[in-house]
């Protein structure tokens, strides 16, 4: 009774939220109102119904925590997959087998949105060395994609280089310009981090939209050259299948090092930094050194990724570069669950190919999205997989070596 | 002397109606210390609003200064709404979270509102009625500073002054600085911090409305975009100003105001937000705590 109390209440307030801007649309020129009141029954019943849903997942998520507390609850199925060879080894043969026919049996439209959802991949692993490992929030991470994405098209265009040529100066752009942003702010603490990469971000974006005789403002560049496969350029289908298994190589490749890179010294330094930045310093960790590595390797997959991006598209222009990229790939991150490749590598997939699923609901697709986003948080705060910590255990009772 | 006085006074407005989203930010960054990143939403919402029922009402026939009165009404009335449901939905069940995930909810629930408002009402530019009426006897300062000018400086400042004397001489107030020192403490000694925390979204929520409602009258056309850059810059006041400080803020909306408006009008157009970004990162490199706030102490 009390829940259906509730629910009359929600909805009646739903009703009431949603009214002017549902319900009434003006013109105010010609002075027309319309009324549309058949919107508030669908606000009416759609909220009684989600007040229910939401309260029940709630509900729920909160029985997960406390069994969590007690440490009785069993672990996850994700988890027990990840961690028993005799699961993973099977499926990861299959998965990388379907990854390597996806070009022979998809269509060029898929094997295009396949790339792009790489290209995301590798920059959510990419910022995940920043913010994940080393916890230092980075809003403006577009600004690096941007500058090697410009590297490439400025250097082509005006010099004719190639992708080749181009990739590594690319990385190495991303690099110098996260240690030259990286060292003036790198002493701030969190979110005043996070705002000043915002406003960097957003300046180089509009410096790029307006220094027209550099960059050639907001019309951007176009007729970058694709990537040749040994000096030989390949038809627009060809080179979008070549592209597609470099993007394969350089995701391989990034999770292979990030993995790595996850259990060295700089790496444990980063985690440490994340915990607790006056304990690391007491352990005689250069604060400024390991920030400023985690900010320049963050920021050289970026530019890398720009690369890759630009001779993609063969058109870059500022647009491509706002705010809501970094957003978005900060979602990516925090949605997959910080820390974990495997999470941040799921959490790219889903973030970009849910819209795609949603191509029919086309209008709604961003609206979805939205609401996804905060309910995934609302329900699973630490993201969809939670990084695990290298833990070490000493074997009680087995005496010295092992 | 002619061009300076319309660029400070056009900077004083812009200013002004910065100021009015900024406070919005500081009082949520300085109770739950949460990017609300929806709130330029808010205003959006709050502007959209007074449009919808400014337009049912000339329809009807009222009379000028009565539809601004209820269309400013309205809006603060919708938007205090709105901003108390976010909270609820959106940054509530998160309290207890790891400190980004609050972050990610808000910018969902930022593209939500845009989306849900481009659905509901229309995705392109509207124009929005002159609902602030022109003084007879300002008409040959017009070059210098308009009416609609003169409203917004002048609502500001009631607005700033009201907050202040809120803040400073209610109980409720009193409440509301305590959570802001200390969360746990204010806690421990009784304070209905839930409701504390509904209330600073409600008031902030209030304020960006009356800016969301101002600016677009002086300016006339609104669309469902117009909170995100407007939300960043008024972050940046925030910022600026030195989050969490309530006098901060306005101080910081001054400050980017006439930063822009002086920094267009004597070097370059083309790079008004970049100016607002340069001050942004210079001010947080020389003086990270803002103008006005305090420099954090570390406890170990």
């Amino acid at each position: 009774m009390d829940n259906l109390k509730k629910a009359i209440l929600t909805s009646l307030w739903f009703m009431f939220l949603t009214f002017p801007l549902m319900v009434v649309r003006v013109n105010t020129i010609e002075k027309i109102v319309q009324w549309r009141f058949m919107n508030m029954v669908y606000v009416g019943v759609g909220a009684f119904v989600l007040s229910y849903v939401w309260r029940y997942l709630l509900a729920k998520r909160q029985i997960g925590e406390s069994r969590d507390e007690t440490g009785g609850g069993r672990r996850s199925f994700g988890a027990r997959l990840l961690s028993e060879p005799r699961l993973y080894v099977p499926g990861l043969a299959a998965l990388g087998l379907a990854a390597l026919a996806f070009p022979l049996a998809g269509s060029m439209y898929q094997v295009n949105i396949m790339i792009t959802a790489l290209i995301y991949v590798v920059l959510a692993l990419g910022l995940n060395i920043v913010v994940g490992l080393s916890g230092l929030l980075v809003l403006g991470y577009a600004a690096f994609y941007a500058v090697g994405a410009y590297t490439y098209a400025l250097l082509n265009h005006h010099f004719g280089l190639g992708f080749w040529t181009v990739l590594p100066i690319g990385a190495g752009m991303g690099a110098l310009f996260g240690i030259l942003l990286g060292t003036p702010v790198l002493r701030l603490r969190g979110d005043y981090l996070a705002i000043v990469t915002l406003g960097f971000g957003e300046i180089i974006r509009l410096v790029l939209e307006n220094w027209s005789d550099f960059s050639m403002g907001p019309s951007g560049i176009s007729g970058i050259d694709r990537p040749s496969l040994f000096g030989m350029q390949l038809s627009v289908n060809g080179s979008t299948i070549y592209m597609y298994y470099i993007m394969i190589g350089l995701m391989l490749l990034t999770i292979f090092f990030t993995n790595r890179l996850k259990n060295s010294r700089i790496g444990r330094a980063w985690i440490a930094l994340r915990e607790d930045e006056i304990a690391c310093q007491a352990m005689g960790i250069d604060k400024t050194r390991t920030k400023l590595t985690a900010f320049a390797l963050g920021a050289a997959w970026a530019g890398l990724m720009g690369v890759v991006f630009a001779g993609k598209t063969v058109f870059v222009n500022p647009a491509s570069f706002t705010f809501l990229e970094s957003a978005m790939i900060l979602a990516m991150v925090v949605l997959g669950g910080m820390g974990s490749i495997v999470g941040v590598v799921l959490g790219a997939l889903v973030l970009i190919l849910l819209p795609e699923f949603l191509r029919d609901f086309a209008l709604y697709r961003m609206l979805i999205f939205g609401a996804a986003m905060v309910l995934v948080m609302v329900l699973r705060p630490q993201g969809l997989i939670s990084g695990e910590r290298k833990v070490y255990r000493f074997q009680a009772g087995e005496g010295s070596h092992e | 002397m002619d061009y300076f006085l319309e660029l400070f006074f056009g900077g004083l407005t812009r200013g002004s109606i910065y100021a009015l989203i900024a406070v919005g930010y500081t009082m949520v960054y300085g109770i739950i210390e949460l990017i609300n990143f929806a709130h330029g939403e808010i205003y959006m919402i709050g502007a959209f609003t007074a449009l919808v029922v400014a337009g049912v009402l000339t329809a009807l026939g009222l009379p000028a200064l009565a539809i601004l009165a209820v269309a400013l009404a309205a809006a603060i009335v919708w938007s205090a709404a709105y901003g108390f449901t976010v909270e609820k939905i959106a940054y509530k069940p998160l309290r207890t979270a790891p400190r980004l995930s609050p972050l990610i909810s808000a910018i969902g629930m930022s593209i939500f509102l845009q989306n849900y408002v481009m659905l509901a009402q229309t995705s392109d530019f509207l124009p929005f009625p002159k609902l602030l009426p022109e003084i007879g006897f300002l008409k040959p300062y017009r070059a210098v500073i308009g009416t609609s000018e003169i409203f917004i400086i002048l609502a500001t400042a009631l607005s700033c002054a009201g907050l202040t004397l809120f803040i400073k001489f209610t109980r409720m107030g009193k409440a509301m600085r305590a959570t802001a020192q200390n969360r746990k403490m204010a806690l421990l000694v009784g304070v209905n911090v839930d409701r504390v925390i509904s209330l600073t979204f409600i008031i902030g929520s209030s304020l960006a409305a009356v800016g969301g409602v101002l600016i677009a009258s002086h300016i006339g056309q609104i669309n469902f975009m117009i909170g995100f850059l407007a939300g960043i810059k008024a972050f940046t006041a925030a910022v600026l100003g030195g989050i969490g400080s309530i006098p901060g803020a306005m101080l910081g909306g001054l400050v980017l105001g006439w930063t822009e408006s002086f920094a267009t009008g004597y070097v370059s157009s083309d790079y008004e937000d970049v100016f607002a970004f340069l001050l942004l990162v210079l001010i947080l490199i020389f003086r990270p705590s803002g103008i006005l706030g305090k420099a954090p102490t570390q406890k170990v």
